[in-house]
């Protein structure tokens, strides 16, 4: 009998990826056509998409939250970001900006973790791409329920 | 001593001066043409070999270093798989100035022989000043060897994005600036870029 218990359990822990999957599944079929981690046996070879385009058209995107780290709109194929130089600051440091017209880092980047200023910018401010990211027109294959503050408060308010 | 060179030089005269005993007009002038094609043409097409990408990475310092680094970026795989080669952007394309770069190219074999650069160490300590050479050298030939391929007048703008079609009409297309100034480490990885300004901060020295 107990072995039997333990047979059922371990059946159903190893049924729960695919259940859950469905499940997801389920949510989001409004989003894309092809599920591509949908309930499928492992064994079986589904064929990726092809690869997203780059928006690089230099529209700057709408923030969903006010800290967001805004998007690059533009292509950073190549941009060298390590000891001997920083591509991107080339342009968007403070005394790059008006040879290049591109918006300047943020002052935050100016502070270390403790608030305090800074001269240049801070060591933990480097790498841009920790944080600022490109984007491409793929589409999300998991779909999301994030609404932006105005639309919260604005439901709140009826 | 001086009277000794002179008299050889004397000798050397006569001999040059004198009618030919042995050999007809018909062959040396036949025959001198012959030679000079053959040298001519054995001359400039052992200068063609030493002009292919397969010429400059048959030593391991350009294959695992700038060659390695080439792979990478746009200028060795793009969307519609045209490509530069190491000449292309190296070596001038007319005569006279290829000749001139070949012949200081001849430091570059000096340095193979004694291993200038013959780790990544030493390449990279080496690469400011290996790099200044090059940037250098575009900057006085006005980027020659970029305009080979890229012609401001084929260059529509309207085709690129607003924040690239700006910087070509500001600095471009006045001439102002040229392409090195503001397009370094296309190709390669950058040295040690401090104090190295970029191509529009306006403080650049116009050389």
């Amino acid at each position: 009998m107990k072995t039997r218990i333990t047979l059922a359990a371990l059946a159903f822990a190893a049924a729960m990826p695919v259940l859950m999957s469905g499940v997801f599944a389920a949510d989001q079929t409004s989003h894309a056509s092809k599920v591509p981690s949908g309930p499928h046996p492992i064994t079986q070879d589904i064929p990726a998409d092809p690869m997203g385009r780059e928006v690089t058209d230099d529209i700057k995107k709408a923030r969903n939250y006010a800290d967001q780290p805004p998007l690059i709109p533009h292509a950073i194929r190549d941009y060298q970001v390590d000891l001997n130089i920083n591509k991107c600051l080339t342009c968007h440091d403070r005394k790059n900006t008006e040879g290049s017209q591109a918006p300047m880092i943020s002052v935050t980047h100016f502070q270390d973790r403790d608030g305090q200023t800074l001269g240049t910018v801070s060591p933990r401010r480097y790498f841009c791409t920790q944080c600022h990211v490109p984007q491409t027109d793929a589409k999300p294959i998991v779909g999301s329920s994030f609404r932006d503050i105005d639309s919260v408060l604005k439901e709140g308010a009826k | 001593m001086i009277s000794c060179l002179l008299n050889l030089a004397a000798r050397c005269w006569r001999v040059f001066a004198r009618p030919s005993v042995h050999f007809s007009l018909g062959f040396l002038t036949l025959g001198g043409f012959l030679a000079g094609v053959l040298f001519w043409g054995g001359f400039n097409t052992a200068l063609e070999v030493t002009n292919k990408e397969a010429f400059c990475i048959s030593c391991h310092e350009m294959k695992n270093n700038p060659y390695e680094e080439l792979k990478q970026t746009i200028h060795f795989t793009n969307r519609s798989g045209v490509r530069a080669t190491c000449p292309d952007c190296h070596v001038p394309h007319d005569w006279t100035h290829k000749i001139g770069r070949k012949m200081q190219a001849s430091k570059e074999v000096w340095g193979k022989i004694f291993g200038t650069i013959d780790t990544r160490e030493k390449f990279l300590d080496k690469r400011l000043e290996l790099a200044t050479h090059e940037w250098d050298r575009l900057k006085a030939n006005n980027s020659l060897e970029c305009r080979n391929c890229h012609s401001a007048e084929s260059m529509d703008i309207t085709r690129q994005n607003p924040r690239a079609a700006k910087m070509h009409e500001t600095y471009l297309f006045t001439g102002e600036r040229t392409c090195i100034d503001c397009h370094k480490g296309i190709a390669h990885r950058l040295p040690d870029m401090n104090g190295v300004q970029p191509g529009w901060t306006g403080t650049v020295s116009a050389k």
